[in-house]
């Protein structure tokens, strides 16, 4: 089922949670909406299944208005950060509630109710813990015992906020891993919220940066990450250097930076920033003309690759760059570099 | 997470330590003593003082049996009203959010402020002979001071407070997120209230009916006002052994303090047994499930 958000916008008093935001999702694909905390991608994502209303806007089901349908007849399953499972019931009565309560008329009866849930369970890899209660599982448990639960009522749209937000860094990795087999298996349109970018990079077909109620940018993983639309887009996903300044006469003057930029050519200056990727500055020994010499201030090896923090003026400088090079210029704390840009991105207007 | 918080620390101490609190420790034993122990003990000698067939015929007496029979059909209507009334204020003040709903959590609290004999007067000035409404329910024969309705809607309102007061911290807490959840799939209002809402509060529910049962049995002031201690008709338990007491019929009237005081000690023997259980059942503090 594909899903469309007209015009959504929704305040708590003076707070504008989302604003007048529009979105599409089409039939079948995972897209993450991913922002920092406050930055309305969980008020959207209850908008959507029906748990909040918006004060403006729609939510369209295959083009139909799913405020007209009834919660639990939306076909949306909900999984939510806390799990949320019933406290007092087995596993295997969590996952087979949404069946039982179903009118008598279409209700499945005790066996394939059976079948359904067992079915799941090994889905999810918990068939031995069926008769635990929720308190005697892992975080991860829970949280499969959730998905489980919220698939068994087979949605037609899963949605997911912040499914591994309180579990432990291995946990979520496999997890993650887990989640995008299985929508890859089931193939239902799901709509998943996060903070953490690497969780939305990784498992989502599309991406949509939020900020402050508003969408900045919506792509894929690629585009967001080498086409990012707006600054926050740029310093959201990954770590970022920042240089501000102005944009003139066609030149951008940026700390110690001036590059051409011929999208500004009047007088009037106008504020700027240039932003470039630790990965995308170059170190040497010996300098040219077109970079800038800073002092190595510190060293971290990370595996394959080593991030050297290196002073400029005032400003510190994040260098990326491959094991292969740092050992070829073993740079020493003090030692003075030559950075060169590969890129930078300008962005005009005060941020 | 609660298992860190819940452990138990002592502090370490000097001399001067323990000797406060070998003083702190007595004081508190002495007043639960002198103020506690010693009175109930006294109820119970004084009862028996004439042996065990006197405190028999008291306690059998016509008019301590329709005490006890009033009491008993007052506490059957008193409770279960509570309860509905507990659980609809507990949901609509967590589940909900209304203009005035502070206010309402103020007024749940107002009748442990307000004296029961005020309540009394209160009913009276509204369902008394000459009160607002009396007259016109009296002309359709349905008679609320000195009769039954009277001597219930005294124990309503002054036990009111008793399972909201359980209910609200222990929803607040839990959230309403497992309601949600049963929304979406598929569950309808009373299957939500009866499969998830019900079973997550039994026992603080449990435990705020055993409160006020507790009260309602010993209700004195306001169900005094309005009762007119009619003898057998509208005496409530209290009542009885304040009229004995009145005739100075005093090994009667500590016979029937006595029964008084047994139901007391059961209830606090019912609730000890309840908060200990639900917390063996419980098994997650990490979730709060137990205020």
């Amino acid at each position: 089922m594909s899903i469309e958000c007209k015009g959504i916008r929704k305040t708590f008093g003076d707070f504008v949670a989302v604003n007048d935001v529009s979105l599409q999702v089409g039939n079948g694909e995972l897209v993450a909406l991913l922002g920092p905390s406050g930055s309305g991608k969980t008020t959207l994502l209850r908008i959507i299944a029906g748990l909040d209303s918006a004060d403006q806007g729609q939510v369209l089901f295959d083009g139909e208005d799913a405020a007209a349908r009834d919660l639990g007849a939306r076909g949306v399953g909900f999984v939510f950060q806390h799990y949320a499972l019933f406290r007092h019931m087995s596993v295997f009565e969590n996952i087979a509630f949404g069946m039982r309560v179903r009118p008598r008329s279409i209700r499945p009866s005790e066996r394939q109710i059976r079948d359904r849930v067992s079915s799941l369970l090994s889905l999810v890899h918990l068939s031995p813990l069926a008769d635990r209660l929720p308190s005697e599982l892992s975080g991860g448990q829970r949280q499969r015992v959730a998905l489980a639960r919220a698939l068994a009522v087979e949605p037609k749209v899963l949605l997911l906020d912040e499914p591994f937000g309180a579990l432990d860094a291995n946990v979520r990795q496999e997890l993650r891993r887990w989640l995008r087999d299985l929508h890859d298996q089931l193939n239902v349109t799901s709509v998943l919220v996060t903070h953490d970018q690497q969780e939305a990079l990784e498992v989502a077909d599309r991406v949509v940066v939020m900020n402050r109620g508003k969408v900045e940018q919506v792509g894929t993983p690629d585009q967001v990450c080498d086409n990012p639309a707006t600054p926050f887009v740029m310093s959201f996903i990954g770590s970022v250097n920042v240089f501000r300044g102005r944009v003139e006469r066609g030149r951008a003057h940026l700390g110690p930076l001036t590059v051409p930029y011929p999208e500004h050519p009047g007088a009037q200056p106008e504020p700027a920033a240039g932003y470039v990727r630790p990965h995308e500055l170059d170190v040497e020994r010996h300098g040219s003309n077109d970079g800038i010499w800073a002092t190595v201030k510190r060293i971290k090896r990370m595996g394959a690759v080593v991030r050297l923090e290196l002073v400029h003026g005032g400003d510190v400088l994040e260098v990326e760059t491959t094991r292969e090079r740092y050992d070829a210029l073993r740079p020493a704390p003090g030692d003075q570099l030559y950075v060169r840009l590969r890129t930078l991105r300008v962005f005009v207007g005060a941020s | 997470m609660g298992n860190s918080s819940m452990r138990r620390t002592r502090m370490r101490s000097g001399p001067a330590g323990r000797i406060v609190r070998i003083a702190l420790t007595a004081t508190a034993l002495l007043f639960l003593f002198g103020f506690v122990v010693l009175p109930l003990v006294a109820v119970f000698a004084q009862a028996l003082s004439r042996g065990v067939q006197a405190w028999g015929a008291a306690v059998t007496d016509p008019a301590a049996l329709a005490a006890v029979r009033l009491t008993l059909l007052t506490c059957a209507l008193a409770v279960p009203l509570n309860c509905i009334f507990g659980i609809a204020a507990a949901w609509a003040v967590t589940r909900f959010e209304f203009r005035g709903k502070n206010l309402l959590v103020s007024v749940i609290d107002l009748p442990f402020a307000i004296s029961p004999v005020v309540v009394g007067m209160m009913l009276i000035s509204l369902y008394g002979l000459h009160g607002l409404v009396g007259p016109a329910m009296e002309a359709r024969g349905l008679r609320v001071i000195f009769a039954l309705p009277g001597v219930v809607l005294a124990t309503v309102f002054v036990t009111m407070p008793f399972v909201a007061r359980e209910l609200i911290p222990l929803m607040e807490a839990c959230g309403h997120e497992e309601e949600e959840c049963a929304r979406l799939l598929g569950a309808g209002g009373w299957q939500i209230f009866r499969r998830v809402t019900l079973p997550s509060i039994k026992w603080a529910l449990l435990y705020g009916v055993i409160l006020a049962n507790a009260r309602a049995m010993g209700e004195f002031g306001a169900v005094s006002v309005v009762s007119g201690h009619i003898r057998g008709v509208t005496n409530t338990v209290p009542l009885h052994v304040e009229v004995l007491y009145d005739e100075f019929n005093f090994q009667a009237a500590f016979s029937v303090a006595s029964i008084l005081a047994l139901l007391a000690v059961g209830t606090l023997a019912a609730k000890s047994f309840v908060s200990w259980y639900s917390r063996q059942r419980g098994g997650n503090p990490e979730d709060g499930e137990i205020a």
